[in-house]
């Protein structure tokens, strides 16, 4: 089996798990007092955020390999996990303001933790052009990783931001010190979701860096005629 | 370490009396404070918001914007008959390199903000002389870590096309963290409240540039040696 | 004493570097020869520390302090004058601080440029540039001289002048490595002829007693063959 036949798979598996996530969210897991139906976009919201944070950190960790090593490997990577890292944030950036809308009576706010998705987006989206302005591979395997290095070091900053920041949004329910105050139902749920997109995540990488993988190799052909 | 000094004066020493000589960057982006600040005051509607509850943000964005403009010079006057090039076969430390840069686009930007605040203080009639001390601490402070990130990552985009246009592009999102901190204790100066009660801020900006200096002070080697 | 040992080195799947080794001691000349992108300049590059080569290893006694670089490109600040440029550089090769002014009046009355010091650089033509540049090099009295294209954009009248000048240059134990695309310069000065094709030193000699139109027939023979 190919690589991106793997990361095929693993991507398709993983989806087919999110539609189990939603049958279990939406069916057997108990409706929120508050908030009533609008809470099931928690269990993708949370994930997602915490995966877009995760595919920075693990870029970052990427390119501090790549400036000792010089392994190309580690670059495909990082291109990899700020693609995914991209459409994870988008996915935090469009169900963020479904869920705002009934709860908070509106679609946008500069709420701090939506905010700094914004922020992580755009961060994703600076690395992402600053790769297609570079043209020679070693220059911008090089460049990334500086710039990769850099955007990891800044998560921490926007968290900070966030926790001094006047907000509205929900203050963390899960990774708070005290014990989850989650009921049980929802917390299984939740953590049944933060696996499968775990897989997501490492389905489309591998995927991704299989697409990179082709797109080398079709060059150096390309080159060699030239 | 003397000698990394030293020859970090020298290269920030030489980019100083360039600037002197030719003084074409540093007069645009004192104009272009002056031309956002003009813009900023027919921009609003002075019935419907107090200007002091307007100024802290008018005063940064100018800052960081002007700032910006003179980010880009750095690198970008080594570019004049491969001066770069010759900087890196002599014997030139590459950190002396980056702390000179650095040293030279802080001088630089002060001389920007030198010239923006009496504007500012003029044109929106905030009375700064009783807090000015602090003030120009905050400045100072913030001041410092986005123009570390900045000389960093103007090092990045120099060779790559549209090189002013990807340097703010991957820069704002670096700018958040300081441009928001600056902006909370720059509203508690104007508001006659005491720092003590942002204390939080002032951490976050002392933390954000030991940091950023301490990295980008690591990095900057890789965006130049092969 | 400059020596090279088995250097290999690749930009992608390009060769630069195939196996090069060779060593000069104090008076002798070397004259590579090559096309474009046979990579020449690499090797410039790696003997002057700034690129690390993939395989082998390259020695110059002295380091970096030692070498005195002339490129195609000056180096130097169009904005400063002559003086000026002589002094910075001066300043990150190490020379005493005492000792820079003196050393840039010796210097200039040797390249004939007294009466040019105060100009700035971007109003003299450029063979005078070219002269100023041999200046910067000489500064630190350097033991090596390596020269990439010196001879690229000067008229004929400014490259005969460049000439004479390393001729005078080669005394005084000096190691000189010349880098040109073109056999008919600087053949003469060499006392030790290569040339280099896709990375490769397909010859490597003495100079002996051929001349330029035995060693271009050479050349011709070397780049054509399989």
């Amino acid at each position: 089996m190919t690589l991106a036949q793997r990361g095929r798979w693993i991507t398709l598996v993983a989806l087919a798990l999110l539609g189990a996530v939603y049958v279990r969210a939406l069916m057997f897991t108990p409706l929120e007092r508050m908030q009533g139906a609008a809470q099931k976009i928690f269990y993708i919201h949370v994930p997602a955020a915490i995966w877009t944070e995760g595919a920075m950190i693990l870029l970052g960790l990427a390119g501090i390999l790549f400036l000792f090593l010089k392994d190309p490997r580690l670059d495909r990577f990082a291109e990899a996990s700020a693609e995914v890292g991209t459409v994870f944030a988008t996915i935090v950036l469009t169900t963020g303001p479904l869920w705002g809308k009934p709860i908070w009576g509106t679609w946008w706010t500069w709420d701090a933790r939506l905010t700094s998705t914004l922020f992580l987006f755009f961060l994703y989206v600076g690395y992402l052009l600053m790769r297609g302005a570079v043209r020679e591979p070693g220059l911008r395997a090089r460049y990334a990783a500086v710039l990769g290095v850099c955007g990891m070091f800044l998560v921490p900053f926007i968290h900070l931001s966030v926790f001094l920041f006047p907000t509205l949004h929900p203050q963390p329910i899960i990774l708070k010190p005290s014990a989850p105050s989650l009921p049980g139902t929802m917390l299984e749920t939740w953590l049944f979701s933060l696996g499968v997109f775990t897989l997501l995540y490492v389905g489309l990488v591998t995927q991704r860096y299989a697409v990179s993988l082709l797109r080398e190799a079709r060059q150096t052909v390309g080159g060699d005629h030239a | 370490m003397v000698e990394l000094l030293r020859q970090a004066w020298a290269v920030a020493r030489k980019d100083l009396l360039l600037e002197f000589r030719t003084r074409t960057a540093i007069v645009s982006a004192a104009v272009f404070a002056a031309l956002v600040l003009m813009v900023f005051n027919f921009g609003r509607d002075p019935t419907a918001v107090a200007t002091i509850d307007l100024a802290p943000t008018i005063l940064w964005v100018t800052f960081t914007f002007a700032a910006m403009l003179a980010l880009n010079r750095a690198f970008q006057l080594e570019l004049e008959n491969q001066a770069l090039e010759g900087l890196l076969v002599s014997p030139l430390n590459r950190t002396s390199l980056y702390w000179g840069k650095l040293i030279a686009n802080l001088a630089f930007v002060a001389v920007v903000e030198a010239v923006g605040l009496p504007l500012f203080v003029l044109f929106f009639n905030v009375p700064v002389w009783h807090v000015l001390a602090p003030l120009v601490g905050v400045i100072a402070l913030a001041t410092l870590g986005f123009v570390a990130v900045g000389t960093l990552f103007s090092a990045l985009v120099v060779r790559t096309r549209f090189a002013e246009l990807l340097l703010v592009v991957i820069l704002l999102p670096f700018l958040v963290p300081p441009l928001m901190g600056a902006v909370q204790l720059t509203a508690r100066l104007f508001g006659g409240r005491p720092l003590s009660e942002v204390v939080g801020y002032l951490k976050l900006l002392a933390a954000y540039d030991i940091v950023f200096v301490s990295l980008a002070s690591i990095l900057f080697r890789f965006t130049v040696d092969e | 004493m400059l020596w090279a040992e088995g250097l290999r080195h690749a930009f992608g799947r390009v060769v630069a570097l195939d196996d090069v080794s060779f060593s000069l001691t104090p008076g002798q000349t070397l004259a590579i020869f090559g096309p474009n992108g046979a990579g020449k300049t690499t090797l410039l590059k790696v003997l002057a520390g700034l690129i690390r080569p993939q395989g082998g290893t390259a020695r110059v006694d002295g380091g970096r302090r030692a070498i005195g670089w002339i490129g195609h490109q000056s180096h130097l600040y169009g904005h400063l004058t002559v003086l000026e440029n002589l002094l910075f550089w001066a300043s990150l090769y190490g020379v005493p601080a005492a000792r820079r002014r003196p050393r840039a009046g010796e210097v200039l009355a040797r390249l004939a440029m007294t009466d040019r010091s105060d100009q700035p650089v971007w109003s003299l033509s450029r063979g005078l540039v070219q002269r100023a540049a041999i200046a910067k090099a000489l500064m630190h009295d350097p033991g090596v001289l390596l020269l990439d294209e010196p001879f690229t954009g000067l008229d004929l009248a400014a490259a005969a002048e460049f000439r004479a000048l390393l001729a005078e240059l080669r005394g005084a134990g000096r190691v000189l490595v010349l880098a040109t695309h073109n056999v008919d310069e600087g053949v003469e000065l060499s006392t030790h002829v290569a040339f280099q094709r896709r990375g490769r030193f397909v010859h490597f000699a003495p100079r002996g007693g051929r001349g330029a139109a035995e060693i271009a027939e050479a050349y011709r023979r070397a780049m054509t063959d399989g």
